[in-house]
Formats: structure tokens, C-alpha cells, sequence
């Protein structure tokens, strides 16, 4: 089928999960195929040579990769039903500047606290506080990143919302304690059915992310 | 007179800066430059309008500032729709692509090209070298795909792909220079070699491309700077 729309997916990955959201936002149909990560499969590795990677989306035949580029693709594409970036040009700048800002600092920075130990995991623990509390100051007393709706940003970031679990229990904090504003917003977007089911269990993906540790420090 | 309101805050030796003035160059808009020294300590108006990175590009229209260069070209494309140039196309699909490609560049290119710089040693230097002479293969198999048999990523006129990637065509014959070596060779990259032609002889650009000599020397200064910065504290 010419308009057939597949998304080679990963249960856990955040970014997978931003392209599920914005798909759900648009009520798209669409075929998810789940990827063994450890055996990529040929669809992949053809779809996204350069990187190899999930999420990839393919329309028509053709391949989007990125996550953040692919959400954009689909907000261009199916422009007439819940926009995700804003209309003006400086709103859709600042959206993209945070969206961005969440793949520079907390992706990597999350990381290093369920991922890593000792000194490294303290100081990313203190900067990743720090990341949080910027864009809680972002968020304002905003309902959304995007304002009054739901949006390109909140999209960006909300899938993040499944290593809570995991950033406090290895980091040993309290994300609510530290950025109360934070939580009330993930619990605000969580309402929506798009994310909602769109979003695994916390502490299924501390499982994964612990299994997923001891790989890493057995090598 | 520049347009009011329409500042670029930079430095003549960045190409992210570089990037931002291609743009508005392509768009006729014209601005005013206010040039930041990488060399001194962080002015007030870069903390004041970046406070979350601290870093150029700043770009200012009616006052708001814009951070990140290759969201600044998108903004600017957004807002100069009547020039008969576009950055990025209008096809959605082919914007994806120009977006990944853009998105490449920073995200693989340019990390290999500052490991080259900054390696620590001649082990960390051969492996960022044979990474940035990848990238550049890969770089041409895009050109490939992209430009569609015409001059530019953007077919027949510079575009975003063109632009982020042209920016760093002075750093990369300086570091080429440095390693004596063309890090984009007309052996394995063909096309590239004549685009790279192309592109720095456009109107847009030719007047934004910085003297090779003047940034080599900048550059060597720049690098005491980042290495001072790396080296760990006693």
C-alpha cells in the first residue's frame, strides 16, 4: 500500500516513544515493528544506514530518521489536526530550542545517573537538578511547554518521564521534591491517551535500564 | 541601513556565526554585526541573551534573541518569506532529509573535526582522522542524493544542507593543513571538492568566508585557550 506508514520501534526508547506520541496526537494508523536491537534487522539497517538506529519512520516507502526531525515530518505532513509546533516563528524557534536542549543535556546527563557510579554519577546527578530546574523556569506557570497546549517541547521531553523511576532510585533523590512543578506537568501530559499509552511502566524500564548497566560494566 | 532591530552577536572566525550571515545575505536582509572576542571573557549581553549555553550565534530580531544556528536559519526563513531564495525546501520530506543532514553535520562531522583539533594523543588524532575522512565520504554519497545532478545540496541554489556544511569549509583547510592532509580529497570526494568550489564563490558567502591564514592563526590561539580549559587542575 503507497500510503502504508511503519515505525521501526523500540519498547523503551524515549525517542521511539516521541514519534508514538505525535502519531497518536494525529489519530495516524500506522504498523509498529518492534527491533532486537542486538540483531538489527535488514529493514533497518537499510532504512538508516548512517546511524543504524530506531526510531525510523517509513512513508511511502521512504524513511525519516531522528526523532525530532521525524515529528516535525509528521506535523508538516498532517498539518490540519492537533499542530505541535506553533504557528509564530519565534514561539516555533523557542520550541525547538528546548526540545534540542533535552537531547543535550538530559538524555546524556540522565544517563550518567542510572548508568554510571561514584563521582561521575554525583556530578551528573547535580547537573542533571540543575537541567530540570531550567526548564521548570521555562515551563512557567504554564498547563504545557507549548503554552496552553500540548506541543513540539512537551513531546521532546515527556517520554523522560519513564526514568523517573530510575533517576531517583540510582541517583538516590526526589525528582517532585527538587522540581514539584516538573512532576505536575508529567502527571498533566500522562492524562492525555496519546502519552499515556504511548509510555511504558516506570519500573519495567528500570529493569531494562539496570539490565542494560550490567552489560555495560561487564564489558 | 541595516533592517531595524536585526542584529547578529558573533565572532568573524566562528562558522555557526558564518551560518547565521549566509542566511541573511540569501534573504537581502541586512544587520548589524557585533562581533564578540572568543579570546576574553564572556561579554554581558552573551550571558544576558544565552544564559542557558553562553554561546554564539546570538541572533536578535525586535529585540528577541534566538540561540542555536541552525534554529536561528530556520527562524530566519520563516520570517524573510519573500525572497525568492528558501533554506529549506518546501516538500516536507525533503526538508526531513535537509534536517538529517544539517543535523549529521553537527552531531557527527564537526565532534570529529574538534577531536582532530584538541586530541590529546597521536592515537586519539589517527582515529578522529579516519572518522572526519569517513564523514566526508558519506558526505559525498548525500551530495549525491541530494543536489539531484545540480550544483548545491539545495539543487540549484544554496541551501540549509549547503549552509551548514560550507561554514566549515575554512576550518576544515586549516585542520587540513595542520595534519597535512586534505581532509576533503579530490581521490575519495569528487563532487565535494567542486561544490566546496561552488559554494565559497557564491554571492552569499564569499564575503563571510574568513581568510585561511588569519584562521589559522586564530586558531592556534583558540587551541591554547581549549586545551588550558581541558587540562586538569593540580
Amino acid at each position: 500500500m503507497s500510503d502504508e506508514i511503519i515505525l521501526l520501534d523500540f519498547w523503551s526508547s524515549p525517542f521511539a516513544m516521541r514519534v508514538r506520541i505525535a502519531l497518536a496526537e494525529k489519530g495516524i494508523e500506522y504498523e509498529a515493528r518492534e527491533e532486537d536491537l542486538s540483531n538489527k534487522s535488514s529493514l533497518l539497517l537499510k532504512m538508516n544506514p548512517v546511524h543504524k538506529q530506531i526510531p525510523v519512520l517509513i512513508h511511502k516507502g521512504r524513511p525519516v530518521c531522528e526523532s525530532l526531525i521525524i515529528v516535525q515530518y509528521i506535523d508538516e505532513v498532517w498539518s490540519h489536526k492537533s499542530p505541535l509546533l506553533p504557528s509564530h516563528p519565534y514561539h516555533r524557534a523557542n520550541a525547538r530550542f528546548w526540545a534540542d536542549f533535552v537531547d543535550k543535556k538530559i538524555y546524556p546527563i540522565g544517563k550518567l545517573v542510572w548508568g554510571a557510579t561514584g563521582e561521575v554519577q554525583e556530578a551528573a546527578k547535580k547537573e542533571l537538578i540543575e537541567s530540570m530546574k531550567v526548564l521548570e523556569g521555562e515551563l512557567g506557570d504554564n498547563p504545557y511547554f507549548g503554552g496552553e497546549s500540548f506541543g513540539f517541547t512537551d513531546v521532546a521531553l515527556i517520554p523522560f518521564y519513564t526514568w523517573f523511576y530510575s533517576l531517583e532510585t540510582c541517583g538516590d533523590f526526589s525528582i517532585i521534591a527538587n522540581c514539584p512543578n516538573l512532576v505536575a506537568w508529567a502527571k498533566r501530559c500522562m492524562q492525555r491517551e496519546s502519552v499515556s499509552k504511548s509510555l511504558p511502566d516506570q519500573y519495567k524500564v528500570y529493569c531494562f535500564l539496570m539490565e542494560l548497566k550490567k552489560k555495560f560494566e561487564a564489558k | 541601513m541595516a533592517e531595524s532591530n536585526v542584529k547578529v552577536l558573533g565572532t568573524w572566525a566562528s562558522p555557526f556565526v558564518m551560518r547565521v550571515k549566509i542566511a541573511l545575505h540569501l534573504k537581502s536582509v541586512r544587520y548589524e554585526d557585533v562581533e564578540e572576542d572568543l579570546l576574553a571573557p564572556k561579554s554581558e549581553l552573551l550571558l544576558k541573551s544565552n544564559p542557558v549555553y553562553k554561546k554564539i550565534p546570538v541572533f536578535f530580531h525586535a529585540h528577541n534573541p534566538i540561540c542555536e544556528s541552525l534554529i536561528i536559519l530556520q527562524y530566519i526563513d520563516e520570517v524573510w518569506t519573500t525572497s525568492a531564495s528558501t533554506i529549506l525546501p518546501s516538500d516536507p520530506y525533503e526538508r526531513s532529509q535537509s534536517r538529517f543532514w544539517a543535523a549529521y553535520v553537527d552531531d557527527k562531522f564537526f565532534p570529529a573535526l574538534r577531536r582532530l583539533v584538541i586530541g590529546a594523543t597521536e592515537e586519539d588524532k589517527k582515529a578522529a582522522l579516519a572518522e572526519v575522512v569517513e564523514g566526508t565520504v558519506v558526505l559525498e554519497g548525500a551530495f549525491g542524493e541530494l543536489s539531484k545532478g545540480k550544483a548545491f545540496f539545495g539543487g540549484d541554489n544554496i541551501g540549509f544542507v549547503d549552509i551548514a556544511l560550507g561554514s566549515l569549509l575554512g576550518w576544515i583547510e586549516v585542520i587540513g593543513k595542520q595534519c597535512e592532509t586534505k581532509l576533503v580529497s579530490e581521490a575519495k570526494t569528487p563532487r565535494l571538492v567542486q561544490w566546496a568550489d561552488c559554494f565559497s564563490a557564491h554571492e552569499a558567502v564569499k564575503d563571510v568566508l574568513p581568510d585561511v591564514d588569519k584562521l589559522a592563526d586564530f586558531g592556534l590561539k583558540l587551541r591554547a585557550k581549549i586545551l588550558k580549559a581541558l587540562a586538569p587542575t593540580n
